[in-house]
């Protein structure tokens, strides 16, 4: 899986709390969290489809809501890069099939910038460099292929 | 050979689980609330499956939005009650039994040895009682109703020593917020915490919940407290089954602390829980609201350690407590307690969270800052534009007395 998108720069610790606030889960319309994504942070959060979401250490950090990478996914997000991420948000990234990637490219970019990921291969381009990511085990890289937990596990039956 | 977490999920996975390893382990019970099962019971729809693994290690409380505070909420609740009706879940509490962690506790499900899954951060409870409980999501918790096993990566363990008794003033909330300062918030990513000395040995089960509780907040996987005569105690008659304690055994450590426990009462301030400061410097700081519940800290303990600086005392900023359980608050009731936080002013709640998320029932206007007892101080958490500072029920107690931050020992 590659991408290739517009940066949006956010710092560490950044909460799923600011990610989806606690008021936008009583819905059953998920794909309406994505108008509200990123608000506690940022009220012109206005990603183009495709875009990337860059961020320091420990994103996603808080709550168990997998309406948090929900939300970035309706957004338009593509992929996140961050130099890690909370336990709990990185296995609800998959499961809701919302790429995320492990590089400490914080320091490189400003928003606006353009990066490119090359999932498959561990690799993110950024600011003219390459950098190295942590790789995702295979079978983890498969349930992000299939699109989430939901279909893979369809896939599997 | 290794870590509680180790042996816990080697047991369950059937083989030898190493930290960094991944795993397939059993899972002896599943916990989903309100807030997460819709999405649990939407995916496991979407999966194609129409049968639960095991409806009798199922446990669903109703606690983050009750009693429903909207025709959606009360919509949602209607379609899990049925769902759980029709899928012959066992263990289904409805509005008003309490906050799922205290639940899960009160009714013998969390047990050393087990693996107990929530899907809900705070999952890291379980730990009170030598449980591995951690925190999944929705799809998570679906493929577990579905197959009753899910993937762990095998978590490297920090070991975390504290001696000493508590000074006066000084709760187990304060240890645990002592642990995040110097921790941090991200200091346990991806790792589980085991807890000792003769503090925690001579802490009280709930004191113990609390500070497992806050594990999450410093990013672990786990807390865990090592099984002794007080968790036998407290799960005798009460276990769900019968049980088996975990120990480490010749455990390798990635990392180790060592804590004193001669700390003075802390505060965590907006809007990162690792922002801890000494009560004394942060006194005084003008406040709306003061909240004392949550799972964290909406204990009969708690509750009674409030009482005790709220007697015969007037609160000067509205003051909300929020009982975690019925059986804590039946226990208010009958101690007196009750009567002593009405008397002082404060408004006691239906037991469940409340507006810890920000979702329900004293929730903050913008500008407003809050003392609470709970445990998350993020940006908006409570209102957008609202700040809040967590601290024990005695420093709510104390600040709710000032309408300002204040020192509990002034109090006792």
């Amino acid at each position: 899986m590659k991408f290739k998108g517009r940066a949006w720069k956010f710092g560490d610790n950044v909460d799923t709390d600011v990610i989806i606030p606690g008021k936008y889960l009583r819905t059953t319309d998920l794909r309406s969290l994505g108008e509200h994504a990123m608000e506690g942070l940022d009220a012109g959060f206005k990603p183009a489809p495709g875009d990337i979401i860059v961020a320091g250490k420990n994103f996603g950090c808080g709550s168990s809501r997998e309406q948090a990478p929900m939300a970035l996914k309706y957004a338009g997000i593509s992929c996140v890069v961050a130099r890690s991420f909370a336990r709990i948000f990185f296995r609800n990234a998959i499961n809701v099939g919302l790429p995320i990637v492990e590089a400490n490219i914080c320091d490189a970019v400003e928003s606006g910038d353009v990066v490119e990921v090359d999932l498959d291969n561990g690799i993110v381009k950024a600011g003219g460099r390459e950098y190295e990511s942590t790789r995702l085990p295979e079978f983890l890289q498969d349930i992000l292929k299939a699109g989430g937990l939901v279909a893979y596990r369809r896939g599997v039956r | 050979m290794g870590t509680i977490s180790e042996e816990i999920l080697g047991r369950a996975a059937g083989k030898k689980a190493c930290a960094g390893e991944f795993v397939i382990a059993r899972v002896d019970y599943a916990m989903s609330h309100d807030g997460t099962s819709v999405l649990a019971v939407k995916a496991l729809k979407e999966m194609g499956v129409d049968k639960v693994w095991d409806p009798s290690r199922i446990i669903i409380p109703l606690d983050h939005l009750v009693p429903a505070n909207n025709e959606t909420t009360a919509l949602l609740h209607k379609e899990l009650r049925e769902w759980a009706f029709s899928h012959g879940i066992v263990h289904f509490y409805d509005v008003g039994e309490g906050i799922c962690h205290q639940v899960m506790a009160e009714k013998g499900f969390a047990m050393p040895g087990k693996v107990v899954v929530g899907a809900d951060s705070h999952s890291c409870t379980y730990g009170a009682f030598g449980a591995f409980g951690t925190g999944v999501g929705a799809t998570d918790m679906a493929e577990i109703y579905a197959s009753g096993k899910l993937w762990f990566r095998v978590p490297e363990t920090i070991k975390v020593t504290i001696d000493g008794g508590l000074p006066k003033g000084v709760t187990a909330k304060d240890v645990a917020l002592h642990v995040i300062k110097h921790v941090k918030a991200d200091g346990a990513a991806y790792k589980a915490l085991e807890f000792y000395g003769s503090t925690i040995s001579e802490m009280s089960m709930a004191g113990r919940m609390t500070l497992c509780n806050m594990a999450i907040e410093m990013g672990a996987k786990a807390g865990i407290v090592p099984p002794d005569a007080r968790t036998e105690a407290y799960l005798e008659g009460r276990a769900v089954e019968p049980y088996a304690p975990v120990y480490a055994n010749d455990a390798s450590y990635c990392d180790e602390y060592h804590f004193d426990s001669r700390i003075s009462p802390l505060v965590a301030c907006p809007f990162e829980v690792d922002n801890v400061h000494d009560v004394e410097e942060v006194e005084g700081r003008h406040i709306d609201q003061v909240l004392i519940g949550s799972c964290t800290n909406g204990r009969f303990e708690d509750l009674r350690e409030a009482a005790r600086i709220l007697d015969g005392r007037k609160v000067k900023c509205r003051t909300l407590v929020i009982p975690a359980s019925r059986g804590v608050m039946l226990e208010a009731i009958s101690s007196g307690v009750a009567a002593t936080l009405l008397k002082a002013g404060a408004t006691i709640c239906n037991p469940g969270c409340g507006p810890c998320l920000g979702g329900h029932m004293g929730v903050l206007a913008q500008g407003e800052a809050c003392m609470s007892t709970t445990n998350r101080n993020f940006r908006g958490r409570m209102g957008k534009g609202a700040e809040v500072y967590l601290g024990s029920p005695l420093t709510a107690a104390a600040t709710a007395i000032e309408g300002k931050i204040a020192d509990p020992r002034r109090y006792l």
